[in-house]
């Protein structure tokens, strides 16, 4: 049977990037549609009732939303290789956990960074740098946030980066400086064919980043 | 040998509710903690530094936390009796989609419902009783969320039935009941299984607790 796999995105999107890496860290040919976030389209309304958001996969004509779920849902269909969540129980709930905690607390505080000013900003910026932190800690000496091998937290986290610069420039402070580990993590995360056929450019996103906080920041 | 399960939890959380129904469901024997949620634990602080929440599973010394993963985690290891999660992908996806819909939506607006008043409350049940609106379109007229067999999204919503009435109580939603009549079907077929019925508190002791609760803690009413 022809498998037929769609992905309904949004070029900068973090969470899309998830799903583009996971798709193609297991050779899965998949149609990519770029969506007008203003202007979304009759089949991503369609396909994302509930939330109509992106990033949508379209597998066979039928939905699966929420990029985490996505990820899970391709390590389990293309089970053949490339194993994104661990086989232990014990290893698969940790994961879990990290990804959620990354969900949960990543992006309220990354938005304050870039889309807020002064006190507000400030406090986002704290918050944003403790997150890392913590998250840094979790690596610790590890290649990958699973251990010796890519997999699903590494996933969850690194689209994040093409963001850095952004939040460095509106919020003026280094990120390096702050979690070298981390940074160094994602270098190495970098040179995955996966990962880097699936990250835009970051310059490219702090432009858009730019004319986003326009909207938010009235300068 | 004995598999060592403890489950730091509090009585009435909803969240704490989807563990014990899970562990019940796999009959697998563990010792319940009831930690007082102003004080708590030095374990819990420990095993969940992260959130500082319960519920807390420890397994053979070893932490879970979230309730979804600890039901994920529970259903994985005991793979063989009463299976949580559908075998077909596809199908999990679903189910994980609509435990994940329960958590983003319930979370804040059902704290609000009994915490807040005024317009802060008014929002709440606005977004509450559209959580209701979609699941019950979701479970439509199937038995169960997923169908024939109880199941993840079942055991994410069941412990929100036992705050129904405190919900129409002390925010005035009436009548869920009226409203949602396939949901209070739904409800009552989760309770006919011992896992549930053994599980879920009293609605009456729910609602005086949280009527004290706003009372004594917060000075409503």
């Amino acid at each position: 049977m022809a498998n037929e796999v769609i992905l309904l995105d949004f070029w900068p999107s973090m969470f899309g990037m998830r799903t583009r890496i996971a798709l193609r860290e297991k050779g899965v040919e998949f149609e990519y549609r770029e969506e007008d976030l203003r202007n979304k389209s009759p089949l991503l309304l369609q396909m994302n009732p509930i939330h109509k958001k992106i990033p949508v996969l379209i597998h066979n004509g039928k939905p699966v939303n929420e990029s985490i779920i996505q990820v899970q849902y391709i390590d389990e269909v293309w089970s053949h290789k490339n194993p994104i969540l661990p086989s232990d129980p014990y290893q698969r709930a940790q994961a879990r956990f990290w990804a959620d905690f990354i969900d949960k607390k990543l992006y309220d505080a990354q938005r304050k960074v870039w889309a807020t000013k002064g006190e507000e900003q400030e406090a986002g910026k704290k918050d944003f740098i403790e997150i890392l932190k913590t998250l840094e800690s979790e690596l610790g000496d590890k290649p990958y946030f699973g251990g010796d091998d890519f997999g699903y937290v590494d996933i969850a986290l690194i689209g994040f980066y093409t963001w850095f610069p952004a939040y460095e420039k509106f919020a003026n402070f280094s990120i390096e400086s702050e979690v070298p580990k981390l940074i160094a993590w994602v270098k190495k995360c970098l040179q995955r064919e996966s990962v880097a056929k699936s990250l835009p450019d970051p310059e490219k996103v702090t432009e858009f980043v730019s004319e986003l906080r326009k909207k938010f920041v009235p300068e | 040998m004995a598999e060592e399960i403890i489950l730091l939890d509090y009585w009435a959380s909803m969240f704490g509710m989807r563990t014990r129904i899970a562990l019940e469901e796999k009959g697998v024997k563990y010792e319940y903690r009831e930690e007082d949620l102003s004080n708590k634990s030095p374990l819990l602080l420990e095993m969940n530094p992260i959130h500082k929440k319960i519920p807390v599973l420890i397994h053979k010394g070893k932490p879970i936390c979230e309730s979804i993963i600890q039901v994920q985690y529970i259903d994985e290891l005991w793979p063989d009796t009463n299976p949580i999660l559908p075998s077909d992908p596809y199908q999990r996806a679903q189910a994980r989609f609509w435990a994940d819909y329960i958590d983003k939506k319930t979370y804040v607006p059902c704290k609000s419902l009994w915490s807040e008043t005024g317009e802060k409350q008014e929002a709440a049940k606005m977004e509450f009783i559209e959580v209701l609106k979609t699941l019950d379109s979701e479970l439509g007229d199937k038995s169960f969320f997923g169908g024939n067999e109880f199941g993840l999204v079942d055991i994410a919503f069941i412990g929100f039935y036992s705050w129904f009435r405190t919900y129409e109580e002390v925010a005035n939603l009436l009548t869920i009941v009226e409203k949602f009549p396939k949901l209070i079907s739904w409800a009552q077929r989760c309770l006919k299984r011992e896992s549930v019925a053994k599980t879920l508190p009293d609605s009456d002791k729910v609602l005086k607790s949280i009527s004290d609760h706003r009372k004594t803690v917060l000075g409503i009413d």
